[in-house]
């Protein structure tokens, strides 16, 4: 283990979990007014009514398609009955739709965020790093997707996995991803630079999405202390 | 029964001269800031016309307000919760910048940098949302006193078209709006995040913008389109009713300000109970009716055990807005049809038909004339219907009978008549006096009855601890500079203001010039020093 894997896939994780927890309680505590999605539909609707539902709904895809990559097991899988080749057809079926479609939408968006002049106006230079990084992380993402076409013995599952799953409970195995290859590398590591960007872009509009609203009574009242 | 307590507005539509001194007030007040260039608390349209944002009472387009549904359930005509969040990522009913108008300013520059030239330069319009030169085409009373082509008019579309020409000939008034602070406000149900509230104390309608996260389906959800987006922050903002003041028991801007005196604010206690049943009536025409059997007679003895400070349930025994609402029945609401039960009610006007009698040479004063114009001139009537009564002739015609019926009463009072004899009009003698003094002579107090804030003595208004040094606040050094934390309460803001105001003798020397102030950055002299914490 090198000075500079353990500093990759030991510390920079740690950091990047301290700054974004850290990151979104100071966000949350002095910044509730700039908390927003930052809308730019009254400029423009008719690409953002195509690109923006497209964009977020796969990218929600996408998270799914994450969370059952990385946290479970290869041999939970298989204990449930998905072989290795069933696992990597499907990963590769519905995560290539999801991720080109993501690669697609954020396309249109910046193509919009770009061209339209007001859009582009209200685009700060949080706003523009923001983007270059998602753009990243979505096409390194989808270029390990198709990488994946071949399923080996060497995948994701037996290498970033078990280390994305070692940083959760404190014990990084950092051979493990020493063993990933040089395309999971790189997307790991621009996702550990978005998650970075998170607490302090547009990006924090994510931890509100709405879902009390199907619960709480239509009607909200408020009463002053008394 | 639940009684709640709701300070509500009645305009009286016959003494507005369409000035806008209320629209320009309130903007200097409330809107002047980037981001919300565009927006109008307060706006004055010319009717017939387009209204601001342009046709926005065409709710099949805009699908605002409440319906029923099959089983006759109250349910929000653009869509219910699932489907708000199912189209959270881009609302697909909004109307866009152009709906409202591309807002502007001028290159004023160029009158001192142009070249020497045997032309006079120009300030040339500068678009305010792309900074790119601009053709001016529209704004939000670009059709004032029928500049325009007031046919694509909504309301003029339900009135049939035999009439439309004749009515333009003849007809013509203005209607100020700001937010109608709903019983049952759409706008409140269709947010998403809960930022929108409606305040139990006093029934002003407001957005929390520490929890509003720029959804935007509140700009769908009210009929009236009196949610705004600043395109600045990326939140929801809205008419505040001007609550600083009204706390304090001043009146607001637009009323203050109003040059004819048109405005009236006083309390309304209502039955929240009865809220709900009275916004799902099944037929339209009823809603205007529902909605005055969830009023409360304030001399009713279920009042006084009502949970309500004393002084509120004086001011509305008092209050002018009940008695031209429920009492002299002249104050209709604007498009109930819409159930939300909207609380800034409207008298209409009665002088076009006063105009049109005079113009074929009757006596436009004479109550029989007057009596036989309203029922001859059906558009004008028609047409007030759509707008006050979703279509129902009956309360516009009461409420026209009356005023012309005091109209005339009070001329013959006035010509020093021996007996004058009211016209029949279901009012006394005694009533068509008060009517007139309340309509024609109130003075600032009695067209102003406001109580100050629940629960605190006159002049002191609190935010739950009257003190800078709070966690978190001004007295507090902040980590991350000036603009980071929370903003002080604007009552504790106003209420030191106020004092500092009252009880300094010198003229400080750091005066700002509010007009000059484009809302960025805080210049000095915008608030009171800071005293030494001792």
């Amino acid at each position: 283990m090198s000075w500079g894997e353990s500093m990759l896939w030991i510390v920079a994780p740690y950091i990047t979990i301290v700054i974004f927890v850290g990151g979104l309680i100071w966000r949350y505590r002095y910044d509730k007014f700039g908390w927003t999605t930052r809308s730019s539909q009254l400029y423009e609707s008719r690409l953002l009514r195509v690109a923006s539902p497209l964009f977020h709904y796969a990218l929600l895809f996408v998270i799914v398609g994450h969370i059952t990559g990385l946290l479970i097991p290869r041999n939970w899988m298989e204990a449930i009955g998905v072989s290795n080749h069933a696992y990597h057809v499907n990963a590769l079926t519905w995560g290539g739709i999801a991720g080109l479609a993501t690669l697609v939408a954020v396309g249109l968006l910046i193509y919009r965020r770009r061209t339209v002049g007001p859009v582009f106006l209200a685009t700060t230079n949080n706003d523009k790093t923001m983007y270059a990084v998602l753009a990243l992380a979505i096409l390194s993402g989808v270029v390990t997707t198709v990488a994946g076409f071949v399923p080996s013995e060497v995948s994701y599952r037996t290498t970033v996995a078990p280390w994305f799953r070692g940083v959760l409970i404190l014990q990084p195995d950092v051979t493990a991803m020493a063993h990933a290859s040089g395309l999971y590398k790189v997307h790991t590591l621009i996702g550990m630079v978005l998650i970075v960007l998170f607490p302090f872009s547009r990006l924090v509009h994510a931890l509100s999405a709405p879902l009390g609203y199907l619960f709480r009574p239509y009607i909200v009242y408020r009463r002053r202390p008394r | 029964m639940r009684i709640m307590a709701q300070i509500a507005m009645v305009m009286n539509l016959d003494k507005c001269i369409g000035c806008h001194t209320c629209s320009v007030t309130c903007k200097q007040t409330w809107t002047n800031r980037p981001g919300v260039e565009y927006v109008w608390f307060n706006n004055v349209e010319t009717r017939p016309g387009q209204g601001y944002p342009r046709r926005y009472e065409d709710q099949d387009r805009w699908r605002g307000g409440w319906t029923l549904n099959r089983k006759g359930k109250l349910e929000l005509r653009a869509g219910g919760r699932l489907r708000k969040l199912l189209t959270i990522f881009a609302n697909p009913i909004m109307p866009s910048i152009q709906d409202y108008y591309e807002p502007w300013t001028y290159d004023y520059e160029n009158l001192t940098n142009a070249p020497l030239s045997s032309d006079i330069p120009v300030a040339p319009p500068r678009s305010l949302i792309s900074g790119e030169p601009t053709k001016i085409s529209w704004s939000a009373n670009w059709d004032d006193s029928l500049g325009g082509d007031p046919s694509p008019d909504p309301v003029l579309a339900q009135v049939s078209d035999q009439v439309k020409l004749s009515f333009e000939e003849a007809f013509m008034f203005y209607l100020p709006r700001i937010c109608e602070h709903c019983l049952n406000p759409s706008c409140v149900a269709s947010c998403p995040s809960g930022a929108l509230y409606k305040r139990e104390e006093d029934g002003i309608v407001l957005v929390d913008q520490d929890r509003c996260r720029g959804w935007r389906m509140c700009v769908t959800g009210c009929p009236y389109k009196k949610m705004y987006f600043n395109h600045k922050t990326g939140k929801a903002e809205k008419c505040t009713f001007c609550y600083p003041r009204v706390e304090v028991g001043l009146p607001t801007v637009c009323s203050e300000t109003c040059v004819g005196r048109l405005r009236y604010l006083g309390v309304l206690l209502y039955d929240a109970d009865r809220v709900s049943a009275a916004a799902s009536v099944p037929d339209e025409r009823d809603l205007y009716e529902a909605q005055l059997d969830v009023f409360i007679d304030p001399d009713d003895p279920a009042v006084a055990s009502a949970d309500l400070p004393p002084d509120w349930v004086e001011a509305a025994r008092r209050s002018p807005v009940y008695q031209l609402i429920k009492k002299y029945r002249i104050a209709l609401p604007l498009h109930p049809e819409y159930r939300t039960l909207p609380m800034v009610w409207y008298v209409p006007p009665l002088s076009p038909v006063v105009d049109a009698l005079a113009g074929t040479g009757h006596d436009g004063e004479d109550a029989v004339n007057l009596f036989a114009a309203i029922e001859a001139l059906r558009i004008p009537v028609g047409y007030l219907a759509e707008l006050f009564t979703a279509g129902d002739p009956a309360p516009v015609n009461t409420a026209l009978r009356r005023l012309a019926a005091m109209r005339s009463y009070m001329r013959a009072v006035n010509l020093g008549e021996p007996h004058p004899v009211p016209p029949d009009a279901g009012l006394s003698e005694d009533e068509l006096r008060d009517m007139y003094r309340l309509l024609a002579l109130a003075r600032y107090d009695e067209r102003y009855v406001i109580p100050t804030a629940y629960g605190n003595p006159p002049g002191v208004v609190e935010e739950g601890v009257c003190s800078l040094d709070y966690d978190g606040g001004p007295g507090m050094q902040q980590p991350f500079g000036e603009a980071s934390g929370r903003p002080v309460p604007v009552s504790i803001e106003n209420f030191h203001g106020l004092k500092e105001r009252q009880t300094s003798d010198e003229i400080t020397h750091d005066r700002v010039n509010l007009l000059n102030w484009d809302g960025r950055g805080t210049p000095a002299g915008l608030f009171p020093p800071r005293r030494k914490k001792s």
